[in-house]
């Protein structure tokens, strides 16, 4: 936005971007992003200071409005990047205050930010170099500012908390006061500027409060689906039920009439809105609507067809071998022991709490669109696809996800099936919501897959091969993207990887056979909190579980036999279990479970205490999770995003299935898609074990080691493993002697 | 037509009598901090208090009520966030993404006032309101510093390398 860009020049532009410290209950400046059309909100924005660098703006008052370029979505991101730019600029931690960039922003000032995208767990391990360099560059042009005016060399001066000090003529001034002239400095040669040892962190590696709580405790926060603008029409919309059906017609007519005055449009081949006064007349002119559908070959599609084309792939030739080390076959062949087992896992739905939605307004030369997403250039780019109105024209005005997990990233379609919308009716904002049902059914589900996993042991109980083959739907193929090839797609084996760095198999095996059968269907996926190594974990650590067993070894100490080559995996394992007290006695009928995992660059492990009842029912008393992620920017967000991991993990173990019943997704809303509650969440200790070598990523790397754990502690008391998720869908019978 | 008595004010609001309460909230009355989950009554995002009691606004026709139904959003829950279960909320940092949060703390505000004390089955029981981001364990711990029956636990620990 132009006047964002020239913010240097006036102060009233300002208000409309921060909402000041008179929010309630905190006692820190909280600054946030109010959308156009909320000036009321505004008007109480705090006043404007100039523009230090393109991260740090410092007011009058010396709170420094740190920018942040990346998505909030609940993962903390915000606090942590803001933590980073504050250790390094010296100021107040209790005087900061945030705002977002727009993509609009970032594209006139050539990507000053860097990438926006959120998702990967990649928003401090990818932005912490140059979020702090940013911080730093801005401390050093404030204290040049203040050896200016004083006439002193710059390194005769002390900064803390925002203050500056030259104690030989016994000066200070604050960086509120210099923060003009400091604005004017050029920024200082990229190679003069030193970070700081995190081992001399203040405020970064501390639990600090988030900066975002307390306008979420009053209902304050406004979310893409409450925006109000002037004139704004509501959209509900509904897209053919079956993937790849096309809309044939609608009968408008027949909601002549219907309050709010709706209208019916088509949005694209295969998608029907209508437009009324509230969003809620439009639901139920939209519910009242007659439309045709063309379900096309889909519709023949059901979870059974679909389970069989997998279980094709288990044993198919043709698999694209991506680890192939020794000779696994032979050496499983002519082992004393031969371990055989088949697992499988469903499609999940994202389910973020705030269903998709967007609002739009289009006219001839501009569109803009209020969001929920996490990457606004990715929703940018959409929009000028759907309008066809050159980058510079579009605008995105993020805001707060109430839920991410990674459906607000890459697809978009909220945004082109919004803007499709909005440009029939130029100038008038559209606010499009889907309904729960909308949301549940037209997801880009986490992909299906089977694993047959096959391993052979020697006469003294040693692994001496492991041949592993994944049959399942590839989220590189549905994007069409070049790294599904010919099937050769190694995203899908995500945690097998021999590669160290970012999600490598913990394990050594004398013999291994890695390989991928892609088996694509007609259902939408992409990445799901996780994504692939959800899936791989299970397969993997309720392997090595039966295994283990099948050897007469302690699955602690079979696993540590394994890993002795990883030592950064190993000690991680090791934390978890020391703190779960493993082997020691537990209370009667409870068992462990334990499961060890790499991915987005952090090492995590996981021990579950767990009873099964006379009933069958499984109940998780506590989960011990350990976490090396390199350094740990926030403790305490670390350990908020651990116990969510454990929330998001559990629930699908336990519930998470989305069936397909002719072609079309059969679990429409929280009654039948259930979601794990309050009552059913263990006790969840954290281990937080930096080795501060590495920056890994948190929002994802625990979820995958939750099932497994959990399963594998059902394994214990039963005696059976658990092959197959849901566990509602399992018959587990609880073992004589437990 | 419908009169309807919202955070202590009495409003005259025009919607179709089988009109959900929450959307007559969110819509026709202005207050998005009630938020809409489900439709169905699963999920708790749209909890209010109807004299007193937690509703799941999504499944009450506006019809149904009456001008004398004392209607509480979490708008209306105190001035300047002063609540103690806002200030519990503060204090353990419960939100992530928050978007279930208000419907969390009107449920958390219904049991303490009927139940000051809650063990952990009372909180169990009673809090039955959907949050994907999993802040379950905060939730617990926050009615229960709330209550004054159990000060703030941190399950966490770091360890030096």
């Amino acid at each position: 936005m132009k006047r964002t860009i020239r913010r240097r020049a006036t102060n009233l532009s300002r208000r409309r971007f921060l909402v000041g410290s008179a929010v309630a209950g905190g006692g820190l400046a909280l600054g946030f992003r109010v959308p156009f059309g909320i000036e009321a909100a505004a008007a109480q924005g705090a006043a404007a200071g100039p523009e230090v660098n393109a991260w740090v703006v410092v007011k009058p008052d010396s709170t420094c409005v740190i920018r942040i370029a990346r998505s909030e979505m609940g993962q903390g991101t915000l606090t942590g990047l803001a933590q980073l730019v504050a250790e390094e600029l010296e100021c107040d931690w209790n005087k900061v205050a945030t705002e977002s960039p727009t993509p609009g922003e970032s594209l006139a000032r050539k990507r000053v930010w860097g990438e926006m995208g959120t998702g990967g767990s990649r928003g401090i391990r990818t932005s912490e170099d140059y979020v702090r360099r940013g911080g730093a560059a801005a401390r050093m042009m404030l204290l040049q500012a203040a050896a200016n005016e004083w006439k002193v060399s710059v390194g005769e001066l002390m900064v803390s908390d925002g203050v500056i000090t030259h104690a030989a003529s016994r000066r200070a001034t604050t960086y509120g006061k210099v923060a003009a002239a400091a604005a004017k400095l050029p920024p200082p040669d990229p190679a003069s500027i030193k970070l700081k040892d995190p081992k001399d962190w203040k405020i970064a590696g501390k639990p600090v409060k988030r900066l975002d709580t307390a306008p979420k405790l009053d209902g304050s926060l406004v979310y893409a689906i409450d925006v109000k603008l002037p004139g704004m029409q509501c959209a509900a919309i509904k897209a053919c039920p079956v993937f790849g059906g096309k809309l044939v017609s609608f009968n408008e007519s027949k909601i002549a009439g219907r309050p709010g005055f709706p209208r019916a449009v088509k949005v694209n081949d295969s998608t029907v809105a209508v437009v009324a006064d509230t969003w809620w007349r439009a639901k139920s002119a939209l519910d009242a609507l007659p439309i045709v559908w063309n379900e096309g070959p889909g519709a023949a599609q059901s979870s059974a067809t679909i389970a069989e084309h997998l279980k094709e792939g288990l044993t198919a030739p043709g698999a694209y071998a991506a680890r192939s080390e020794g000779n696994a076959l032979k050496a499983i062949e002519g082992a004393a022991k031969k371990v055989e087992a088949v697992y499988g896992t469903p499609f999940l739905a994202h389910a973020t709490m705030e269903p998709m939605n967007c609002t739009a307004r289009i006219s001839a030369d501009r569109a803009e669109v209020w969001v929920a997403t996490q990457n606004g250039e990715a929703s940018q780019a959409s929009l000028s696809e759907e309008t066809g109105l050159p980058l510079d024209r579009c605008e995105v005005y993020k805001h707060v996800l109430g839920g991410g997990f990674g459906r607000r990233g890459g697809a978009q379609d909220f945004v082109r099936q919004a803007a499709a919308i909005a440009k029939q009716f130029p100038g008038v904002p559209i606010k499009m919501i889907w309904s729960r049902e909308e949301d549940m059914t037209h997801d880009f589900y986490r992909p299906i897959s089977q694993c047959r996993l096959t391993a052979g042991i020697d006469d003294a109980g040693k692994l001496v091969g492991m041949h592993v083959r994944v049959s399942g739907q590839s989220i590189n193929a549905f994007n069409n993207s070049p790294l599904a090839k010919d099937g050769r797609d190694d995203r899908q084996l995500q945690g097998y990887y021999e590669k160290p760095g970012d999600a490598q198999l913990g394990y050594t095996f004398p013999n291994l056979l890695i390989e991928y059968a892609m088996r694509n269907t007609h259902v939408p996926v992409g990445p799901w909190r996780g994504v692939n190594t959800n899936q791989n974990a299970v397969y993997m650590e309720c392997f090595i579980d039966e295994v283990a067993k099948a050897a007469g070894a302690d699955p602690v100490e079979f696993r540590r036999a394994l890993m002795q080559k990883h030592p950064k995996h190993l000690a991680v394992l090791d934390a978890a279990a020391a703190k779960a007290d493993w082997g020691k006695p537990l209370p009667a009928g409870v068992h462990r479970g334990v499961a060890q995992f790499m991915g987005y660059g952090s090492y995590s492990a996981a021990v579950a205490e767990v009873s099964v009842g006379k009933d069958g029912k499984v109940k998780v008393h506590r989960m011990v999770l350990a976490l090396n992620c390199g350094h740990a920017v926030n403790p305490d967000q670390i350990a908020a995003q651990v116990e969510g991991s454990v929330a998001y993990g559990l629930s699908a173990a336990l519930y998470g299935e989305c069936t397909v019943e002719n072609g079309r997704i059969a679990e429409r809303n929280f009654d039948a898609y259930e979601i794990m509650r309050l009552a059913e969440m263990p006790k969840v200790e954290t281990v937080i074990v930096p080795t501060y070598d590495f920056w890994g990523g948190v929002g994802e790397p625990t979820i995958c080691v939750v099932a497994p754990a959990v399963l594998n502690a059902i394994f214990a008391a039963t005696g059976k493993p658990v092959r197959s998720l849901p566990l509602k869908n399992q018959r587990i019978v609880q073992s004589a002697k437990a | 037509m419908a009169t309807l008595n919202i955070n202590g004010r009495v409003r005259e609001v025009e919607a179709e009598s089988d009109t959900p309460l929450l959307w007559v909230i969110r819509e026709q009355v202005g207050l998005t901090g009630t938020k809409y989950g489900c439709g169905v009554a699963q999920c708790g995002a749209c909890s209010v208090h109807i004299n007193g009691e937690v509703q799941r606004s999504c499944a009450i026709p506006v019809g149904t009520l009456k001008a004398t139904d004392r209607i509480v959003t979490i708008e209306g829950l105190s001035a300047n966030s002063s609540h103690p279960v806002q200030k519990a909320w503060l204090a353990l940092d419960v939100p992530q993404c928050g978007y279930c949060q208000s419907g969390q703390i009107m449920a958390a505000v219904a049991l303490l006032g009927k139940n000051p004390q809650p063990s952990d089955k009372d909180i169990d029981d009673a809090m039955t309101n959907i949050c994907r981001c999993g802040t379950y364990q905060r939730v617990r711990a926050a009615v229960h510093l709330a209550a004054g029956t159990r000060t703030a636990e941190v399950g966490r620990t770091t360890s030096e390398a």
